[in-house]
């Protein structure tokens, strides 16, 4: 590279801890905030997942053997405070800073000193929530925090304000980066790349951002009014002073059923850039796609309520249609995967199988949340086992299941080595068994009526059993991120290949090389469809740049097309992306 | 016979508005500074929208008369912060109109007026605050009131500061008639602060007598 400015925030090599330190601290660089987002995640990830075992070896037998209900109560709350507030959704951010600006063939996001500043306010928010520990025991009403168990009255601990206050700076951090995140995308394309050019994963993201945009401030909202009644004696919440109990949960749940779809959109993202390029072909109905993602994103604000069918105070039928009418987008977005798939050539690495694991417990996790659509079943299923089952086949079967198909995808972009194939498969083997085992008796205690966020349970029959299962299943479960985390080092410490397009891929980040330098591009390819780099590497927009670093055949060297097949490649692109690649539409 | 960006070369090093270096290409016409700001007043009046919400939630589910007895806010002086805070925006407006004709002794002028008159809407308020026979914890329309003008107040704060910030950026001649994206993105935020304090006058004053709840002498 032969200029001389570098990027704000450019990485330049000077000896000493202290600087290399600094670097990190002070970085803007859109990539290392992704890293930073990605080392922060999965610190609260193990620690989630650390009370998640506290949780599972409590109900292996019954009876309270380990911790009393006090504290049993602030593990299953802070287990899901860790991995809804301070993983999924930070993490799934993380995986869109490094990926989006890339995708889309920009330097880096529009904001990026906002960029660090969205990143730092999550370790900030963690600390409060977590340091609740050390001042007398932290929240303990569970994730949703629901009035009047969260009034002062029945918890007194200081460990409950600094969940709200935490959760406040985490919404701040996710409105800023959802800002960020639409600004880029708005701004910042690449010549060429129209909206309906843009990658599936960029669409989920900027989706997410909008939800993040218009319901985090309403969680806002309810926490400080939350806050302001713990400590200033107001009565938002108060039935007895003319407040409404069942305020709380309405604004939450305004926030946070759009919050479902801020974990899971990004994850279905990286699904349909995963599925196309191991199954080597275009992604199926490539705008059926995005109009399903913009429809579940519209739809999401009308379904808040079907998480309080049983308090009486909401229109059933109303909720009950949206809910099911939310279903059909998701519906239009499985078929598109599977005729991804369907009749093409699959390879099945580490990224697919955990995309094909996502498509089959996400199916799961939709099937049962159907079944609580309806509010005559749910009034029968609320707040069982049921309703935690649903939550983790969603969350973990579909979220993270997408996320480390995202990590085995995007590793060697990232570091330039791509990940052990065969530690990433046993990986996903026991990821997968242990989850299934885990979550899915959880139906069947659900539908014998086990209530959620109890400490002990009832010598039901069968119930012992299948709650050892589950907890077997947890450490199973736990177990699988070990051979990740080797995984992982190892692949570090090893020799670096620094392949620009290790996986045959279609998308611009595979436009550079591995890992990108600074500014991401020395050079863009012309962008003429949704698939850039499959464009040249087949020859059908000419780029000898880019051909030469995928190591693709290019300009007199390579076989030309015939007419026929010219014709063909053009028109599986028209199909997928509208304007085909021939549309000679200038550039600049 | 290549079409390619060389996206350095074209590029790189672009000055926008905000004195900082954009890389690359910018889509569309619009600022992207002014993209952010627009975003951030959307997450603002969602915020917003949850504290209203709020209030009608517990105003439906009380009787008449609204606001209670004992609970008396003053009309008069909403109305003369109201004033305070439009005369504020117009004020405001005629900043961002100077400078866009390249008059940054205008534009000096203008914020400085746009200051004070916002640094008086807050001591008010404060007054406002301190005369009135009720707190945030004596009842639900305490509750209600102070925390949604509470909120209204302190994102004026906000605005006061950020109109400091580009008073002194604007007395140091860091903005021209080419470059003003900020006084643009804080002159938006602050007719946000104006329309949401319209707002708050209809609901918390004017729609009472409306609708007849208020009781005689409020």
């Amino acid at each position: 590279m032969a200029t001389t400015t570098l990027a704000p925030g450019a990485y330049v090599a000077r000896p000493g801890l202290w600087y290399w330190l600094s670097t990190w601290l002070t970085t803007t660089d859109h990539k290392r905030i992704g890293f930073l987002y990605l080392f922060n995640s999965f610190f609260f990830f193990f620690l989630g997942g650390l009370l998640a075992l506290g949780v599972r070896s409590e109900l292996a037998v019954p009876g309270l053997q380990y911790f009393d209900n006090t504290t049993y109560n602030q593990l299953f709350t802070m287990h899901a405070t860790a991995m809804l507030f301070l993983f999924i959704i930070p993490i799934l951010a993380g995986l869109g800073n490094y990926a989006v600006p890339l995708m889309i063939g920009a330097a880096d996001m529009a904001f990026p000193r906002i960029n660090a500043l969205s990143f730092w306010m999550l370790p900030v928010g963690g600390a409060l929530m977590f340091g609740g520990y050390f001042f007398g025991g932290t929240a303990e009403a569970g994730w949703t925090n629901y009035v009047p168990i969260t009034a002062r009255a029945y918890s007194p601990q200081a460990g409950q304000d600094l969940w709200i206050v935490g959760l406040i700076l985490i919404g701040m951090s996710s409105i800023l980066g959802g800002i960020n995140f639409m600004a880029t995308i708005f701004k910042l394309r690449a010549p060429g790349m129209t909206l309906m050019r843009m990658p599936i994963f960029v669409w989920t993201m900027l989706v997410t951002s909008a939800l993040a945009v218009f319901a985090t401030p309403v969680l806002a909202s309810v926490l400080v009014m939350l806050f302001i009644d713990r400590n200033y004696g107001a009565h938002f919440f108060d039935p007895s002073a003319g407040g409404s109990a069942v305020m709380w949960q309405n604004v939450f749940w305004f926030y946070s059923h759009p919050a479902v779809y801020i974990m899971i959109l990004p994850a279905m993202g990286v699904i349909s850039e995963v599925l196309p390029v191991f199954s080597r072909k275009p992604l199926f109905g490539y705008k059926a796609f995005v109009f399903a993602t913009a429809s579940i994103g519209a739809l999401g604000f009308s379904v808040w309520a079907h998480h309080m069918f049983t308090t009486g105070a909401v229109f059933l039928p109303f909720f009950a249609f949206m809910t099911f009418l939310i279903a059909v987008p998701t519906g239009v977005k499985m078929f598109n995967w599977l005729a991804t798939m369907w009749g093409g050539k699959l390879r099945f690495t580490t990224a697919m199988l955990f995309a094909v694991g996502f498509l089959a417990m996400f199916l799961v996790g939709g099937i049962d949340g159907a079944f609580a659509a309806s509010p005559p079943v749910d009034f029968a299923l609320q707040d069982t086992y049921w309703i935690v089952a649903h939550i983790h086949y969603v969350l973990f079967g579909g979220s993270v299941m997408g996320l480390f198909a995202g990590i085995y995808y995007w590793f060697p972009k990232w570091t330039g080595a791509r990940l052990h194939e065969g530690l990433g498969k046993i990986h996903f083997a026991i990821m997968f068994i242990g989850s299934n085992l885990t979550f899915f008796p959880m139906h069947i205690l659900g539908i014998q009526g086990m209530p959620r966020r109890v400490a002990d349970y009832v010598e039901e029959p069968g119930w012992a059993t299948i709650n050892l299962i589950e907890s077997i299943g947890a450490f199973i479960l736990a177990a699988s991120f070990l051979v990740f985390l080797w995984n992982v080092l190892a692949t570090l410490r090893g020799p670096k290949t620094h392949e620009p397009d290790p996986w045959q891929g279609n998308t611009l980040e595979w436009a550079t090389t591995s890992p990108p330098p600074p500014y991401n591009f020395d050079h863009l390819p012309p962008i003429r469809s949704e698939r850039p780099v499959f464009d040249v590497r087949m020859g059908v927009v000419d780029d000898p740049w880019l051909a030469n670093l995928i190591g693709a055949p290019s300009g007199t060297g390579r076989p030309s097309l015939t007419a026929g097949e010219h014709a063909s490649a053009g028109a599986t692109d028209a199909a997928a992306s509208g304007p085909g690649p021939t549309g000679g539409e200038s550039h600049r | 016979m290549t079409a390619s960006t060389e996206v350095l070369a074209a590029g790189h090093g672009t000055a926008s508005a905000e004195g900082g270096t954009q890389l690359g290409y910018v889509q569309g016409r619009l600022d992207t500074t002014l993209i952010g700001v627009l975003l951030f007043i959307t997450s603002e009046i969602m915020f917003f929208a949850g504290l209203f919400a709020a209030y009608f939630t517990v105003r439906a589910g009380h009787g008449n008369p609204w606001p209670p007895e004992g609970f008396e806010p003053e009309l008069p002086i909403a109305l003369v912060l109201l004033g305070i805070l439009l005369t504020s925006s117009l004020t405001m407006e005629y900043s961002l109109r100077r400078i866009r004709a390249g008059d940054r002794t205008g534009l000096v002028r203008g914020l400085t007026v746009t200051l004070v008159l916002g640094a008086l809407f807050l001591i008010g308020q404060l007054y406002d605050y301190s005369i009135l026979g009720f707190g945030v914890s004596s009842g639900i329309y305490g509750t209600v009131f102070y925390t949604l003008t509470g909120f209204h107040g302190a994102h004026v704060f906000g605005g006061v500061v950020a109109i400091a910030v580009m008073l002194a950026r604007g007395a140091a001649g860091q903005f021209s008639a080419r470059h003003h994206a900020a006084i643009e993105g804080v002159s938006w935020y602050w007719h946000f602060v104006d329309v949401v304090w319209i707002g708050l006058v209809t609901t918390l004053y004017v729609l009472p007598i409306l609708e007849g709840s208020a009781h005689v002498g409020g």
